[in-house]
């Protein structure tokens, strides 16, 4: 019980802040110029990818995807830290489990809202040109489960750099450029002499760009879900850790 | 109800609390006393689950604060020095959510929300957001939250900081009343306050419990310890010599102040008020006498007091 009144708070402060607010506005912004993108190339010419594919495949969404993580979560802990807020949280009789798990999931929950117009923009598509957005149910199924697994690891990696500190901008900064180094180690290919094959399939298997671009394709692979569920579960069990440690810290 | 064995705290090498012992019976109001850095809070952290002791035992109601931390926590009502309120929410959704974490919920949540709003006044305020609250009314309500849940013990850290005096008269026959329910542990630096509330004082120095009383023997320990002031006029010698003398006094402080006149402040033993000796003493030898009576007490010379003769 006590873990749906933490989240209950957790989600409504979402909403009472002006930064979520400022999100969302910014992120609708971009999401919907990169959907635009997405359709003025097809509009070029015959194109064997289609306006899922397109749309969950650029620069812009790559940016948005990656920036917004840290904009979620670096005041979940952080905050109640400064604000001391932390003390009669904790001495109320709640679980560090509970708070742990209520903050997680209500950041997951302002993740899911920030995706939900998206599928407006496909319906519009459908409506508008008469034409399937994807060509079969595969490739949503498969772009939106990727977004939500890839989603609930960064989340988690952004709880956990919230939970190291007290000052929010430290806390964006470590998870920023531990999500950018995770989110583009696809990319060391090219940069990198000599990639042997193996050094290849290795980086794919790391790759969220991969990971994207064969889901928004309708490909499923196991391979990706147990990486994220595993790694997602691995890093609020580290939260979890270095939420405790508050106590001995000082 | 609280039961405390050898309590330490160790903040990186700084000893905030050195081996604590004290019980608290059920149904006592207990002021913990001390100055500011003796370690009041630190103790009150540490019986509100906040923190954990570095060794020694702590219990309340029975649970121990380490190892069955939730069934104290929802025993305990703690309202901490620094009341720290989540500044978007509305009193009554705060109090709300704040009686649903302590397991207050359904019909009894709208009871116990009415009830302390009630109590402590917060009626007008139920719509505002706590972020445009004054300093008092977040008090207010930090003290609301500890009530919530109708705990048995209450840990008040500082209740009456940063009040008005209207206010602090409120909180102060508040916590009378409520000490008729519970049991009540309150810190304070401001003497008075003790002796208008609580059954008991302990007095902390340096982490350590340097005096357990009821507030009567202990204003009265401090008030003949406090000394005694007078203005006579004589020669500064003889009255050096002969108040030195008198029975009880370890200490003449003689202060010339004009025609003659001289301010004296008399250092005395504890159990002993030399106010009489020193009139009689006055009429023999013939010198005017226009002020006599003790010197008023402060906090500093209590302690000062008090940790000087090591009394227990």
């Amino acid at each position: 019980m006590n873990f749906f009144t933490l989240l209950n708070r957790e989600i409504r402060a979402y909403f009472v802040s002006p930064v979520a607010w400022v999100v969302l506005f910014f992120f609708l912004l971009l999401t919907g110029f990169n959907f635009y993108a997405g359709v003025a190339a097809l509009n070029r010419g015959p194109s064997e990818v289609t306006v899922v594919e397109a749309f969950f495949n650029t620069v812009f969404f790559w940016f948005g995807f990656v920036l917004v993580f840290p904009l979620i979560t670096m005041r979940l802990f952080s905050e109640e830290y400064k604000m001391g807020t932390i003390e009669p949280l904790m001495t109320a009789p709640v679980r560090d489990s509970q708070v742990v798990l209520a903050k997680y999931f209500g950041a997951l929950f302002f993740f899911i809202v920030l995706w939900l117009p998206s599928l407006l923009y496909f319906a519009i598509f459908t409506r508008v040109t008469r034409l399937e957005a994807a060509g079969a149910a595969g490739p949503f199924l498969g772009a939106y489960g990727m977004l939500l697994l890839i989603g609930m690891f960064y989340l988690a990696i952004g709880c956990l750099a919230s939970a190291l500190t007290r000052n929010q901008i430290v806390a964006a900064i470590i998870s920023f450029t531990v999500i950018t180094l995770f989110f583009f180690t696809g990319l060391l290919t090219f940069f990198l002499l000599n990639v042997t094959p193996a050094l290849r399939e290795m980086t794919a298997y790391f790759s969220a760009l991969e990971h994207m671009s064969e889901a928004s394709r309708g490909f499923f692979d196991s391979r990706p879900v147990v990486f994220y569920l595993s790694l997602t579960i691995f890093t609020l069990f580290l939260t979890f850790h270095v939420f405790q440690s508050r106590r001995w810290r000082n | 109800m609280i039961k405390v064995e050898g309590l330490t705290k160790k903040y990186a090498g700084v000893t905030a609390i050195d081996g604590l012992d004290f019980t608290v019976e059920k149904g006592e109001i207990v002021g913990f006393l001390g100055p500011n850095g003796a370690g009041k809070s630190t103790t009150m952290r540490i019986l509100s689950c906040y923190l954990p002791a570095t060794s020694g035992r702590a219990s309340v109601a029975g649970f121990d604060v380490a190892s069955q931390s939730r069934e104290v926590r929802a025993r305990v009502g703690y309202m901490p020095e620094n009341v720290a309120l989540y500044p978007e929410m509305r009193v009554q959704e705060y109090l709300e959510y704040r009686a649903a974490l302590k397991g207050v919920r359904g019909r009894r949540n709208r009871q116990r929300v009415n009830a302390v709003k009630e109590l402590c006044s917060l009626r007008d305020v139920e719509r505002k957001l706590i972020g445009s609250l004054s300093k008092g009314y977040r008090q207010r309500v930090g003290l609301a939250d500890a009530l919530l849940h109708d705990p048995d013990l209450l840990i008040l850290d500082e209740p009456t900081i940063g009040l008005d005096p209207n206010q602090i008269r409120q909180v102060r026959q508040l916590i009378k009343d409520l000490g008729k329910r519970h049991t009540i542990l309150l810190s304070t630096h401001i003497l008075s306050e003790v002796e208008m509330t609580c059954s008991r004082v302990l007095i902390i120095n340096k982490g350590r419990i340097a005096a357990s009383d009821t507030p009567e023997a202990l204003a009265g320990r401090v008030r003949t310890a406090g000394g005694i002031r007078a203005e006579i006029r004589a020669g500064a010698e003889d009255l050096e010599k002969a108040l030195s003398a008198v029975e009880g006094v370890r200490k003449a402080d003689i202060e010339p102040i004009a025609d003659g006149w001289h301010s004296c402040l008399l250092r005395t033993d504890a159990d002993h008020d030399a106010r009489e000796e020193v009139a009689r003493l006055a009429a023999a030898r013939g010198w005017a006498l226009r002020e006599l009576g003790r010197d008023q007490v402060n906090l500093e010379r209590v302690f000062a007091e008090i940790t000087q003769s090591e009394e227990i």
